[in-house]
């Protein structure tokens, strides 16, 4: 193998997993350090300036960079990074003063925003600092999107939501709530020099089994129904109720139903538990509340009688999977089951809706009637149209849209300065040494063994009462601290020179984990095989140095290093030094987002 | 600076066949300085004992003072240890194989310890045979007092303090050794584990005194140029005995090579040290070639490493003074009061 480019910026980026795994690409281990450092301010300003809704996010984020975090692959837990997020936004300090002065005088083009979710809010938070003026179109009431109407004020606090959506809005963005875009054209026909379309996934999937039309009023689909609970039109819901589907919205629709006179609440979910598709932690959290979820059994029919739903009849199947993996569910032979309920909430998934976009507009539409996008800049097929969030390309998570948001900021910046939308911006990198003196370092780089810490929650007798009252009390400052310190500081990156090297093998025989070999250079796949520790896990790359003067090179296999710097501890030339690796996502107005205290 | 090393361990990382892990063979973070071929001795013997299934509590370790004597709590914490008076650890060892055999003796020294101080001692462990492995962390100074010349110091080396040549001879430990009939001699580099760690296997596998010279680099005062111990000087100057691979007795294996380039030399409990690319002229179970290839490659002005000598069958101290077979320490009052009716025998033939 050829030495590593350690100057390619997505190698060093590539070792920190978390942020590697983020969407946003947020800067995760600088931020779990401010706040190990009681910086809360500083800790909730890179995350501003990165995913925008910190607060949001710390409560209610997928996650995707839990289960990457290295922690996870050398003991049980990963880091509990999106609850030291809220950390960081529960403790900071005044904020405001930080965030970009708007321009008075705009720089005369105008965009549209259709939707106001936070696809729509990123974009009006990257490119009101640049002098653009933005209108904002919502159906409903209150900017946020599904943030609003589909996370319920229990897991999501409609203060802490309206503060983040209002820092943005509060940047000279014209609002247009309660007013539903009903045709593209006609927008396109106003003065917009360019249009961005963040409208989600609004559209609830239907469940069309016998006695689904008899039994309407005691049927709801899941996203509207949660919808309606939080403009409270919806104010309670039958004693019986049944949940069908085994996704994040099941388990919102299920914990809202007990909160709002649901008494025996059940969740029928028809493929097996382990494939459920909600994040374990809202399963936890619906079973914590006493909520049954029952597996392998498909709704057959919903009972009515009278006019009045009586109930659901459900099948029993088992799982099987084919050599390719597919699976398919097998009648088992059992009875059917007769469930008794008051109200079914349908909540088996979402799909995107473009009635309002007329199709003779040249806005081509593809595959899933989804728009033609450019994978990179948002672009549709018409030049100043552009999406983002899950109206791109389907129904992901928030931090996604988030990171779609700052891209299409960035297409559109682009493109109406008549630039080429395909001249990206190249990461913003940095490469610090961290050393303070012999064997000190700028990190705290003794690892703790801690495991992960668990998240205070309410006492049920009172989070159940009320559909407002916060489950989740968030770690406080001490929990916070110790959270904290199981970060294993994969940004602080080690940093080899070869031709400072003795070979004395003092880093091998230090490295706790084993990553490090002196040995004969090799092609990748025979390598991995004789480093010290296998390096069995491809995923994770080999960091190669040049030619030692004893024709070995230096392999050090990145994937359960623990960033401890004992091998740089114990290099006696400072071949190896820890180098903090700080990686930023360009945004369109990166430069003035955050300003210095 | 860490002084703790953090508990995780690699989550692949295998257990030997008497379920151990190699971190349990390890010790402290090392308090030499960084880069020390201490440490990467250290590490070899952490590996040997590792891939030699060593139940930890079977072995003692001991050592005299010096840098070198301060390693032994770098490695091997679940052993039993004995860090003793300077220069004298070979009559601790002496003392300690006598009362229990059934130890592994793990004797760790330095320069200093064993060519200056501990002379008398060395030579006299030697003539014993005492059943034991004797390690000399040779770095040719003594580091742990500012890196003066020590006698192991070539004669025209020279080290970062002194600044000029050693006007001295230099003791050849493993000419020495050789001279005093040691059973087996070894000479290796701290900076070649793929040598040392089958040298450490076999020397520990060897029923009678195992000699082991290992120059170890002093990174601090002795690894400057005009050096003859330092990193680059001795990578430019080894030669090997040669390639050498240590077989215990339950895994011989058979391999090929072209016949007349090797040998298989049988230890006790006939595990196997084998043998190959072996150098001209030398027969590892010949004294006088081991000798005549030490002052040959002298001369050249190569350090000659590997395994130099070995006698596969020697009689170490129990069988030269016919012990009982029971350890010592095992010994109970029946065994030493064997009762009157064996006193009436002894007694009777007296007579």
């Amino acid at each position: 193998m050829g030495p590593t480019n350690i100057n390619d910026p997505e190698y060093f980026h590539k070792v920190v997993d978390c942020q590697y795994a983020c969407p946003a690409h947020t800067p995760v281990p600088e931020y779990i350090r401010f706040i190990a450092q009681k910086e809360y301010t500083k800790a909730y300003m890179i995350n501003w300036e990165s995913n925008v809704f910190p607060g949001i996010l710390g409560r209610t984020c997928d996650r995707p960079c839990e289960p990457a975090c290295r922690r996870g692959r050398v003991e049980e837990e990963p880091v509990a990074i999106c609850r030291l997020k809220r950390v960081a936004a529960d403790n900071k300090g005044a904020v405001k003063h930080l965030m970009p002065d708007i321009p008075k005088k705009k720089n005369g083009k105008k965009i549209a925003l259709i939707g106001g979710g936070p696809a729509s809010l990123t974009v009006a938070r990257d490119l009101a600092p640049l002098g653009y003026e933005m209108d904002l179109y919502d159906e409903w009431s209150g900017g946020g999107g599904m943030m609003r109407t589909q996370i319920p004020a229990f897991r999501l606090p409609i203060e802490v939501l309206e503060e983040e959506v209002n820092y943005i809005l509060d940047m000279g963005i014209n609002t247009h709530f309660n007013h539903y875009v009903e045709s593209m054209r006609d927008v396109l026909e106003k003065d917009y020099d360019a249009i961005f379309v963040g409208t989600g996934a609004p559209k609830g999937r239907n469940l069309n089994i016998p006695g689904r039309e008899e039994g309407e009023a005691n049927i709801h689909i899941g996203i509207k129904w949660l919808a309606g609970v939080a403009f409270e039109h919806i104010k309670s819901v039958g004693k019986k109720v049944i949940v069908l589907g085994g996704g994040n919205t099941a388990m919102d629709c299920c914990r809202t139903s007990k909160r709002i006179g649901g008494e025996q609440v059940t969740v029928v979910v028809r493929s097996p538990f382990k494939t459920m598709k909600a994040s374990p932690w809202e399963i936890e959290d619906a079973m914590a509340e006493d909520i049954p979820i029952l597996n392998n059994m498909p709704p057959k029919e919903f009972v009515v009688e009278n006019g009045k739903l009586k109930g659901v009849i459900f099948s029993k199947v088992r799982a099987e999977y084919d050599e390719n993996g597919k699976r398919s569910l097998i009648p088992t032979g059992e009875a059917d089951e007769f469930i008794e309920a008051d109200d079914v909430i349908i909540a088996i998934g979402q799909d995107n809706a473009f009635p309002w976009i007329e199709r003779d507009l040249g806005l081509e539409f593809g595959k899933w009637d989804l728009p033609v996008l450019d994978q990179t800049t948002f672009q549709s097929t018409l030049p100043n149209v552009f999406f983002g969030g899950d109206s791109a390309f389907g129904p992901e998570n928030v931090i996604t849209a988030v990171a779609h948001g700052h891209q299409a900021a960035i297409s559109m910046d682009l493109f109406l300065r008549g630039e080429n939308t395909n001249n990206r911006p190249a990461p913003m990198t940095n490469l610090i040494s961290q050393k303070m003196g012999i064997h000190e370092w700028m990190y705290d780089s003794p690892v703790v063994d801690d495991l992960r810490y668990k998240v205070p929650h309410q006492d049920k007798k009172i989070s159940l009462k009320d559909r407002k009252v916060e489950v989740e009390l968030g770690f406080d400052e001490t929990l916070g601290f110790k959270e904290a310190q199981r970060c294993l500081n994969c940004d602080v990156q080690t940093v080899f020179n070869t031709s400072r090297c003795i070979e004395c093998d003092a880093c091998m025989d230090i490295c706790p984990t084993s990553c490090i070999t002196f040995t004969a250079n090799g092609e990748e796949e025979e390598l991995r095989q004789r480093l010290i520790a296998p390096a069995l896990n491809t995923t994770q790359d080999l960091y190669i140095s040049e030619k030692l003067p004893t024709s070995r090179v230096m392999v050090k296999d990145e994937d359960v290093c623990l960033h401890c710097g004992l091998c740089a501890e114990r290099c006696p030339t400072a071949a190896w030094d820890m180098q903090q690796y700080f990686y930023n996502v360009t945004k369109a107005s990166s430069g003035c987002l955050v300003k210095e205290e | 600076m860490s002084y703790i090393k953090p508990t995780f361990v690699h989550p692949q990382a295998p257990r030997n066949e008497v379920g151990y892990l190699k971190r349990d063979y390890e010790g402290k973070i090392s308090t030499l300085c960084a880069g020390c071929g201490h440490d990467s001795i250290s590490a070899a013997i952490v590996q040997a004992c590792f891939e030699m299934n060593i139940e930890p509590h079977h072995l003692a370790k001991l050592s005299g003072i010096g840098c070198s004597s301060k390693t032994p709590t770098y490695f091997l914490s679940n052993s039993h240890g004995f860090n003793s008076v300077h220069g004298r650890m070979p009559s601790i060892a002496t003392g300690a194989n006598l009362a229990n055999k059934e130890l592994i003796y793990l004797g760790v020294s330095g320069d200093g310890d064993t060519a200056s101080i501990g002379m008398g001692q060395f030579v006299h462990v030697i003539r014993r045979n005492v059943n034991m492995t004797y390690i000399v962390m040779n770095n040719g100074c003594y580091g742990l007092t500012k890196g003066q010349d020590s006698a192991t110091a070539d004669k025209g080396s020279i080290s970062k303090p002194s600044r000029e040549a050693t006007p001295y001879e230099a003791i050849d430990l493993v000419g020495l050794a050789l001279e005093l009939n040691a059973s087996f001699v070894a000479r290796s580099f701290s900076g070649d584990k793929s040598q040392l760690i089958p040298l450490l296997k076999a020397a520990m596998s060897h029923k009678g005194f195992a000699f082991i010279d290992i120059i170890s680099p002093c990174v601090t005062f002795n690894n400057n140029k005009g050096s003859t111990k330092s990193y680059d000087y001795v990578r430019e100057h080894i030669s090997i005995t040669g390639a050498m691979d240590y077989v215990p007795e339950e895994k011989a294996i058979e391999v090929e090579y072209a016949e007349g380039s090797q040998k298989d030399i049988e230890l006790f409990g006939h595990s196997v040290v084998h043998l190959e690319k072996l150098a001209p002229n030398w027969n590892p179970t010949d004294k006088q070639s081991a000798i005549d290839k030490l002052q040959a490659t002298k001369r050249n002005g190569q350090i000659l490493t590997g395994l130099l000598y070995v006698n596969p069958n020697p009689r170490d101290l129990h069988q030269i003074n016919h012990t009982v077979d029971i350890p010592l320490n095992k010994l109970t009052e029946n065994h030493l009061y064997p009762g009157d009716g064996e006193l009436d025998k002894i007694n009777e033939g007296m007579r």
